[in-house]
């Protein structure tokens, strides 16, 4: 078997490949096939699930309810929800593009040495712990908090601030939680541009606004895509931000998924609301790969 | 070439970049271009001339001098508002437009009416000689179409000065060759000022009306390329420009031929312009090969010996050594037959012609 | 690039003070958080004095005490399951393309690209599912899931960029394949390695959705046991371990950074 592996490269290959392979299968595309199947599930008498009873009533239940006399009527909880996290992450993502093109800009013009300490800046934020980061802005936020005492002492405001626990705060702390994965894409792209081109386009008397929206913008579309996208798919599963920041006024996917796994007990409706997150993820994910497969940040479709 | 015909001049402009240490790119250069030449910017790289290129097309400031197109200063007037447009080494078409867009560039940012726009880049595609290739993306062109791109996009702005930055040394030798005269020619039809920028110095004696030799941020030498080729001021530039033999000697003041010199090594010779040399003067005289006539020995000249012989079809170089230890190269053409007269170990004498020798400056 | 310093023409108008903004906007929060961490008054927004009491309290809780050391061992067995199967994989696809290798890649990178939301409920489902009990052992396994692709892309990068040449050099000298492995490739691809373990334990320790939901009752992490810390309220010594976790995971990363500078 060893003179085999030594031998056969692509043996030897997959030899090395496997332990990972199995490992992510097993313990992620199974779990996930697992949660297609229960999603479609009888939810169980005290929790849990009736394993082997079929039944849509959890995807059922994400427009309609049933009263208590019996009749079937539109349930739109479950939809504001939905609305709002695709809101508030578009919001976010918005915000996100808007300050981080000019960083990312910004870093991308400065001398090497300069442009590597920046990077490090924005990645530390990546690396710590996000309850953490969040916590910080309830710090900020709450009422007398840092903010509203500050304000109050500068005389500006005599009633309390009243932002935390509102969409308004998680739109903060999800801006502020994903800002780095906005930049970083932007960055890598522009930092492959030839800035020779805007040379020549203010040569040809391209002014320095029309070079940006002309010739920088356009070449660096892939990693603008790049960065809102991996700004969009966190946003719109996230769990802590509005755990911590929103309240219970201004849950998210991510809030009514864990609900259905603690006080609510309806597993099957949890999976079938992490399946449809996981599906509209999976489709955009796919959309991107298919326009813009194997493109380094920097080229442009030929 | 008098006042109102100067395009472009340069008043002992001087360009450090800072750095540890700062980098003197360019030092004191002064220039007068005028309106309608070929101008070359000449030297090996490091000479500051695509510096001095940058400086005029705006990409960069000046640490001290002056930059003047006609007659206005230009200051700190951004490129995009310089009637300027430059051809870049690297072409810098913009890889997300087609052909047709980028010629079309510098018109829309000027914002000229649509019907203009077209017409100007059918225009220019046909001067170039692209016409069907308007759609294409520039990574679909050969190398050499893409700096016919690069020149029709510079030129169909109608620019007063045209930079080019070696834009021919990507291209292969025999395309090299059919460019160079496809750029007089549009040079000579146009009108336009072209300012180009060069470390051939092939290719600047075929292209230009006057060349400037540039060397460490410096301007050497500025003249036609007859004056240049035959009368260079300066070691480098006899060096750079084409071969020279270099010859140690001393004035002996005025005689019959011009002002003699005797060689380091012994040996006397005569020059037709002795620079203001005087008796005692010791200096440094340059002689191309092909201007040194091979003899039989005689006393009365210079003699030395056969080293070696190199035989290159057109012509033949003689490596000879001097009698007083000094070697030269004579480079003879093959007239009468193919074989060569002498062989090494031969004594010959040397006679140098009296315009053919310069005076250098030490 | 480097020419443009100092040259006006390339001032962008607003491009800098948007920068400073941005640097400001990110680590404004951090800063308030660790300053408030030292504030010796119990009521966070009135600054009574410099003190370090609270992180004494903090360290001296056992409960927090034992969460932080269920975090240090999930994240040490994770990272180091993790980036060993990174780097056999890392070594496996090094080399030229291979029919699967989307596939591969695809399956390698889906931790990375599923919301953790789902991952956590999925993988919740699936324990519940094979019977096993959750403590410890499903954190740690969980964690390596994810720990794999953390640790591969650093490693890859690494493999990526050394000659190969140098394999075939040290064919030419004698070298068998193990040899040359364990001579040339593992010497030069180890910062890669620890700089990959670094990163995976980071991210194992930082982890909160996916311990949420797979850790029992004893495999409470400090993540988690701070998550319950701020459902009961502010106060000093949330802040003071918020803090704590703050500065050992930028320790963290410039470790693995400096690593990674090292050896270049």
């Amino acid at each position: 078997m060893i003179q085999a592996l030594r031998k056969d490269a692509r043996l030897r290959r997959w030899t090395l490949l496997a332990p990972a392979m199995l490992f992510i299968g097993f313990f992620m595309l199974a779990p996930i096939g697992l949660m297609a199947y229960v999603s479609v599930l009888e939810r169980g008498e005290f929790g849990g699930v009736e394993w082997g009873v079929f039944s849509i009533d959890a995807y059922w239940s994400f427009f309609f309810e049933r009263e208590l006399d019996g009749s079937v009527a539109v349930n739109t909880d479950y939809l504001q929800i939905f609305l709002r996290s695709f809101w508030l992450s578009l919001v976010t993502t918005l915000l996100a593009l808007l300050a981080g093109f000019p960083t990312a800009l910004y870093m991308a013009l400065q001398p090497e040495r300069y442009r590597n300490v920046l990077v490090f800046l924005v990645t530390i934020p990546f690396w710590t712990n996000l309850l953490v980061r969040n916590y910080a802005w309830i710090l900020l936020l709450r009422n007398n908090g840092l903010i509203d005492a500050s304000l109050n002492k500068l005389g500006i405001t005599s009633e309390p601030i009243n932002v935390l626990y509102t969409p308004f705060a998680t739109g903060i702390g999800l801006t502020y939680s994903f800002l780095p994965f906005m930049v970083l894409p932007i960055y890598a792209s522009l930092e492959k541009l030839d800035f020779r081109l805007v040379e020549a386009a203010f040569d040809l008397g391209a002014d320095r606004l029309r070079a940006l929206f002309r010739i920088i913008v356009p070449l660096s579309a892939p990693g603008i895509i790049a960065g809102c996208i991996l700004v969009f798919v966190p946003c719109l599963g996230a769990y802590v931000t509005p755990e911590l920041l929103g309240g219970s006024k201004s849950m998210m996917i991510g809030n009514l998924i864990q609900a259905q796994f603690g006080a609510s007990r309806n597993w099957p409706f949890g999976a079938a609301l992490a399946f449809t997150l996981l599906a509209i993820v999976l489709l955009a994910m796919m959309v991107y790969a298919m326009r813009f497969r194997g493109q380094a940040p920097g080229e442009t479709r030929q | 070439m008098n006042a109102s015909s100067v395009a472009v001049e340069a008043h002992s402009v001087t360009k450090i970049f800072p750095g540890k240490p700062p980098v003197h790119a360019l030092e004191d250069a002064s220039v007068a271009i005028g309106a309608g030449e070929f101008f070359t910017l000449l030297g090996p790289s490091g000479c500051g001339k695509t510096t001095l290129l940058r400086l005029i097309a705006g990409f960069e400031q000046p640490s001290a001098g002056e930059l003047i197109l006609y007659g206005k200063t230009l200051g700190h007037l951004p490129p995009f508002r310089r009637p300027i447009n430059t051809v870049f080494q690297s072409y810098a078409l913009f890889p997300h437009l087609s052909v047709s867009r980028n010629i079309a560039f510098g018109l829309e940012m000027r914002k000229a009416p649509r019907a203009e726009i077209s017409g100007r880049v059918e225009e220019m595609l046909a001067l170039v000689q692209l016409e069907k290739l308007g759609d294409r993306r520039p990574s679909q062109l050969s190398g050499g179409q893409q700096q016919r791109v690069a020149l029709a996009r510079a030129l169909a702005n109608h620019p007063k000065v045209l930079l080019l930055d070696e834009p021919l040394s990507a291209l292969d030798l025999k395309l090299r060759k059919e460019m160079q005269l496809e750029l007089k020619r549009l040079q000579l039809e146009t009108g336009i000022t072209f300012i180009f920028v060069t470390h051939d110095q092939e290719e600047a004696l075929t292209m230009s009306d006057r060349i400037a030799v540039m060397r460490d941020g410096r301007i050497l030498q500025i003249g036609t390329p007859t004056q240049i080729y035959e009368r260079p001021e300066d070691r480098f530039v006899a060096d750079f420009i084409g071969d020279s033999n270099f010859l140690d000697a001393e004035c002996r003041g005025v005689n019959g031929d011009g002002v003699g010199f005797v060689l380091a090594g012994g040996g006397e010779l005569s020059v037709a312009d002795g620079h203001g040399c005087t008796a005692g003067d010791r200096v440094t005289l340059a002689v191309r090969p092909e201007r040194i006539d091979l003899d039989i020995p005689d006393a009365s000249r210079v003699t030395g010996k056969v080293e070696n012989v190199v035989y290159f079809g057109t012509d033949t170089t003689y490596h000879v050594m001097l009698s007083g230890g000094t070697r030269v190269q004579v480079r003879v053409q093959n007239r009468t037959g193919s074989r060569p007269k002498l062989n090494p170990g031969d004594a010959v004498g040397i006679a140098f012609p009296p315009d053919a020798v310069q005076v250098l400056r030490r | 690039m480097s020419g443009h310093r100092g040259n006006p023409l390339w001032r962008f108008r607003g491009v800098a003070p948007s920068a400073g903004l941005f640097f400001a906007y990110l680590y404004l929060p951090t800063a308030v958080l660790i300053a408030l961490s030292f504030n010796e008054n119990r009521i966070a927004t009135i600054w009574t004095g410099f003190s370090p009491h609270w992180y004494g309290v903090v360290l001296s809780n056992d409960d927090i005490l034992r969460a932080a050391r269920n975090s240090l061992v999930i994240a040490i067995a994770a990272s180091l399951a993790g980036t060993t199967l990174a780097t056999f994989a890392a070594l496996a696809t090094n080399s030229e393309r291979f029919r699967g290798q989307s596939l591969v890649n695809g399956l390698l990178a889906l931790p990375l690209l599923v919301p953790e939301i789902v991952t956590a409920v999925a993988t919740l489902l699936f324990f519940v599912l094979i019977g096993l009990k959750l403590g410890i052992m499903t954190v740690i396994i969980a964690h390596t899931v994810f720990c794999i692709p953390f640790a591969y892309l650093p490693i890859r990068a690494r493999l990526q960029g050394m000659d190969p040449a140098l394999g075939h050099a040290a064919a030419d000298l004698y070298a068998n394949e193990w040899q040359a492995f364990t001579r040339v490739t593992l010497p030069l691809l180890w910062p890669g390695i620890l700089s990959g373990g670094v990163l995976a334990f980071i991210i194992s320790l930082d982890d909160f959705v996916i311990t949420y939901f797979v850790a029992g009752a004893g495999a409470t992490t400090l993540p988690v046991y701070i998550f319950g810390m701020i459902r009961i309220g502010v106060t000093p010594e949330v802040n003071a371990v918020s803090a704590l976790m703050l500065m050992v995971s930028i320790v963290m990363v410039s470790i693995s950074w400096l690593i990674g500078r090292a050896r270049r």
